[in-house]
């Protein structure tokens, strides 16, 4: 018996029971970690997680049912619990839900991967990243660690609209990160990202980031830190870079423009957002130089696949266009709830998640100019670069970041060091003030965004350049 | 499933496989059923049961932690020989603590049979209730149900099991884009009264009409339990986390009066083992204000000579406990607010972050519902506002005015994890934004 014979068991299951609508996804999922701390391995894990996990649509009402068995007889009692569950939403039932249509695919995707992450043996892994550490704190970090993380995902979709889609998502990264401890505070270098820099490539990703060779720099840095002048509080020319930059992508566009946000489905938890369909076209998010995608198709990046996990065909699309707001990241019920006629962004982390609208990679276009420019082109201003802490509001409005390192910019030059940089604003207003905006484009990946209850962690993909923001709050401290 | 059949045979499996090597074995069934509702409408109604290994061998100076959810004899078999296969070529790993002995449990594990066998219908239930007490306003949020069967063995002797139960309700009421919120975690579904939260929600949306905004500066405050919460939170993660303290990363400081004498804190845990087979007991961290304790696993607890308090999970992260409570008080929320000529009446925080662990520090924003106490009177609605505060400080000598008398339990993201939560009056909060920027 097929996996895909599991699948449809479910599905059929799932219709004998009363659904109108149903699918499922059988996932296996191999996962690998690695942590070092200061020249020693902290952490090896190596999990393999497999099962299916089931859909329903009775009436108005959805309900979802999972189980890591993959009998005929466990998928068809998972499809006909989930009908169940599905009934029993219909106690507190709302108006009719749709589904946009979608292209019915019988299909096969992979992701490009030149040397496959599990097969490179564990000691060579172990090598890279307790040599690394181990240079860090040679070089006088009183903490240093590093993580690599490898997924192996392998999924097939069935649906009663006669989907049958299996995909092979591999995905890795790595990093690095220096922690110098002074009397009141601690100071911190990453490299390449806070968290690593992921991608839906193989273990070239990592090969290619060169690790051992930025250990040094990172643990100078951060000792470095420790002496620098603070940050000055005040408004002020901002340059961002563009590992910065793709966390205040990620945070104040992309979860403000999906849709089940908008349309008030996580209103208790992750929070609503500040956009009103009713402006969807017209209202201006930022400059003119804001151009934002949504797109799951760019080879390598984190956010990539080959269809959604509603069978939906990866597909790009503007978000923001020439400043104005013109796309939200949507799935098929909730598009047809709002009136739209796409999808393509739903997703969910594992087999027992309910598939909801995720991003995918929400990315800045690269603009006309380069970081050397902006920065001789700034007469009084801070560049900063590489997220330390976010927070923002539920509407997606307010967010104040902390970045690990920033450098004064005076008269077209970089200057010295600053420690504690924080920025803090209001979306539009600050997407409005962008006036230069680099080519140098980043495909950033990130591994750890949290939504949805119960909570799951999706992997999104960022990329964008340094670019300049005017009269932006920085220097607030507790 | 048997679970305790389950860890069994992996161990013996890996015992054989091993030979020498030291073993121990996870093998953990959770059904788990959650309820959301937005738009006073159901909208996710899903439902999991999981099995999990979690297999973890020490041989020749490394380690290696695997886990499957494959439960059949050949993934149960496959489980074990990818472990035999990545010890061997694993890193050393020279902070092995070794594991633990036989011992027995020092608590129950708390098991409601109903909530462990909730229906659909049960959940629906509570949550018809809300949506109907909140009196037409707009709803969202959650009803969950959860039921752990957890077992623990390792080569060493020591064997464990126990169930727990969980049960939480969340609900927010929303009024003219003004939010109001209840939140409640029991260990039995019948604590949580959907009629009764969605009627405070409802309330709380209510008294919000018209706020205003507020300058920075520093407030003096009464914080909700749900405010609280987010405290608790932060102090399991970053605070008396023994990792973080033994790499200076943390402000606790053994001995030290670091808090006001009216604050004791305390973990109360629900699962009565960690994942390295440690009994767990109620562990007193605060004691009038002195830091009397923090929580170690076995890595820790090896490091400083001490013994594992039983919070064994991530050798990463370290260990966390995540059943804190602040010992209650005598106060009500209402003597507080009497006792407060200008401050803030905060019901929930969010999205907080630390700018700085070792000192604490955190940036967020307040959420569901500021109000402005001005001569001991709650006097009108004021919009959200960031604040970016030590929060060692905010509890410090001196800091702390009030505590009340009832503690609520929170909910936390951990499954069975939860936060009992008095209200607190404090000194000081210190608000470095409100919604204009």
């Amino acid at each position: 018996m097929s996996f895909f014979d599991v699948a449809e068991a479910a599905v059929a299951a799932a219709l004998d029971a009363g659904a109108r609508y149903a699918d499922a996804r059988v996932m296996h999922k191999r996962y690998e970690s690695m942590e070092a701390r200061n020249g020693e391995v902290e952490e090896l894990n190596s999990d393999e997680s497999a099962g299916i996990g089931v859909r329903a649509l009775v009436g108005s009402s959805w309900g979802f049912y999972a189980v890591p068995d993959l009998s005929d007889s466990a998928a068809r009692l998972a499809g006909a619990r989930a009908t169940a569950i599905a009934k029993a939403s219909a106690r507190v039932a709302g108006p009719g839900v749709d589904l946009v249509p979608t292209t019915v695919s019988t299909a096969t995707w992979a992701s490009e991967c030149l040397i496959d992450p599990l097969a490179v043996p564990l000691s060579d892994k172990g090598d890279l990243l307790t040599h690394a550490t181990k240079t860090m704190v040679e070089h006088g970090a009183d903490q240093a660690t590093g993580v690599y993380q490898v997924w192996d995902t392998r999924k097939w979709f069935v649906s009663s609209e006669g989907h049958r889609i299996d995909q092979h998502v591999r995905e890795c990264g790595a990093g690095i990160q220096a922690t110098s401890i002074g009397e009141g505070e601690t100071q911190v270098r990453s490299y390449p990202a806070a968290r690593g820099q992921y991608g839906t490539r193989g273990w070239e990703l990592v090969q290619g980031l060169d690790l051992l060779a930025h250990a040094p720099r990172l643990a100078e840095e951060s000792r470095a830190l420790l002496t620098a002048p603070l940050c000055p509080s005040g408004e002020t020319a901002l340059i961002l870079g563009s590992e910065q930059l793709f966390l205040q992508i990620h945070e104040s566009v992309g979860h403000a423009i999906e849709l089940d946000r908008i349309l008030g489905w996580e209103a208790a938890f992750a929070g609503t957002s500040w956009l009103d369909l009713s402006q969807l076209g017209s209202l201006r998010y930022g400059s003119e130089l804001m151009n934002v995608t949504i797109d799951p198709t760019l080879p390598g990046a984190l956010g990539s696949f080959g269809f959604d996990d509603e069978g939906t065909p990866a597909a790009k699309r503007y978000a923001v266009k020439d400043g104005i707001w013109v796309g939200v990241l949507a799935g098929r019920d909730s598009a047809a709830l709002a009136g739209l006629d796409y999808g393509g962004s739903v997703r969910a982390d594992g087999w027992s998640r309910l598939p909801m609208v995720r991003m995918t990679n929400v990315g800045l276009e690269p603009g006309p100019h380069t970081l050397e420019q902006i920065i001789a082109e700034t007469d009084d201003g801070v560049f900063m670069d590489h997220n330390r802490s976010w927070s923002i509001d539920d509407k997606r409005l307010n967010f104040q970041f902390g970045c690990e390192i920033a450098y004064e910019v005076k008269n077209g030059k970089k200057g010295r060091m600053l420690r504690n940089p924080t920025y803090t604003g209001i979306g539009p207003k600050f997407w409005q003030s962008m006036d230069m905006l680099s080519s140098e484009t980043e495909n950033w990946g990130t591994p750890n965004c949290g939504k949805g209850q119960p909570t799951q962690v999706g992997h999104t993909g960022h990329p964008c350049a340094p670019a300049r923001f005017q009269n932006v709050r920085v220097g607030v401290r507790a | 499933m048997n679970v305790s059949v389950t860890a069994e045979q992996v161990l013996e499996l890996a015992v054989r496989a091993l030979p020498g090597a030291e073993i121990d074995v996870t093998a953990d069934a959770v059904h788990r059923a959650l309820t959301r509702f937005a738009n006073s409408r159901i909208h996710q109604n899903v439902a999991e049961d999981t099995v999990s290994v979690r297999l973890r061998a020490h041989l020749d100076g490394r380690t290696v932690s695997t886990t499957t959810t494959l439960t059949s004899p050949e993934g149960l078999t496959s489980l074990v020989a990818r472990t035999a296969a990545a010890v061997r070529s694993a890193p050393r790993d020279p902070g092995w603590p070794g594991l633990a002995p036989a011992a027995p449990l020092a608590l129950p594990g708390t098991v409601d049979e109903a909530t462990r066998d909730a229906s659909p219908d049960d959940r629906a239930a509570r949550v018809q209730a809300f949506v109907e007490a909140a009196g037409g306003l707009e709803t969202a949020g959650y009803c969950q149900t959860g039921h752990w069967s957890g077992v623990y063995r390792n080569s060493a002797g020591q064997a464990l099991s126990a169930q727990a139960t969980t049960a939480e309700l969340d609900g927010i009421a929303r009024d003219a884009g003004a939010d109001g919120v209840a939140r409640r975690s029991s260990v039995r579904l019948s604590d949580l009264d959907g009629a009764a939260q969605g009627a405070r929600a409802a309330a709380k949306a209510r008294s919000q009409a018209d706020p205003v905004e507020l300058p920075p500066g520093r407030y003096e405050v009464v914080l909700e339990p749900e405010a609280v919460a987010d405290l608790l939170t932060n102090f399991s993660l970053f605070g008396f986390n023994a990792k973080a303290v033994q790499e200076r990363r943390s402000f606790a400081r053994l001995g030290e009066a670091q808090f006001d004498e009216a604050i004791s804190l305390y973990d109360d845990p629900r699962e009565p083992f960690d994942g390295e087979g440690t009994p767990r007991t109620r562990l007193a961290l605060v004691e009038k204000g002195v830091t009397t304790a923090l929580a170690h696993d076995r890595r820790t607890a090896a490091a400083a000579g001490a013994a594992s308090t039983g919070h064994g999970g991530s050798a990463a992260w370290g260990p966390m406990p995540n059943n804190l409570g602040f010992a209650p008080g005598s106060s009500s929320p209402e003597e507080m607010i009497s006792r407060i000529e200008r401050g803030l009446l905060i019901t929930d925080l969010w999205y907080t972050r630390v700018l700085d662990p070792r000192t604490l520090a955190l940036t967020g924003l307040t959420r569901n519902g500021v109000w402005l106490i001005e001569g001991g009177e709650v006097t009108r609605p004021v919009r959200n506002m960031r604040f970016t505060q030590l929060y060692p400080q905010a509890l410090g000598p001196g800091a702390v005015l009030g505590v009340s008398a009832e503690a609520v339990p929170q909910p936390s993201r951990q499954f069975l994890g939860a936060w009992t939560a008095p209200a607190l009056h404090l000194a000081s909060w210190n608000i470095t934004g409100n919604a204009s920027g």
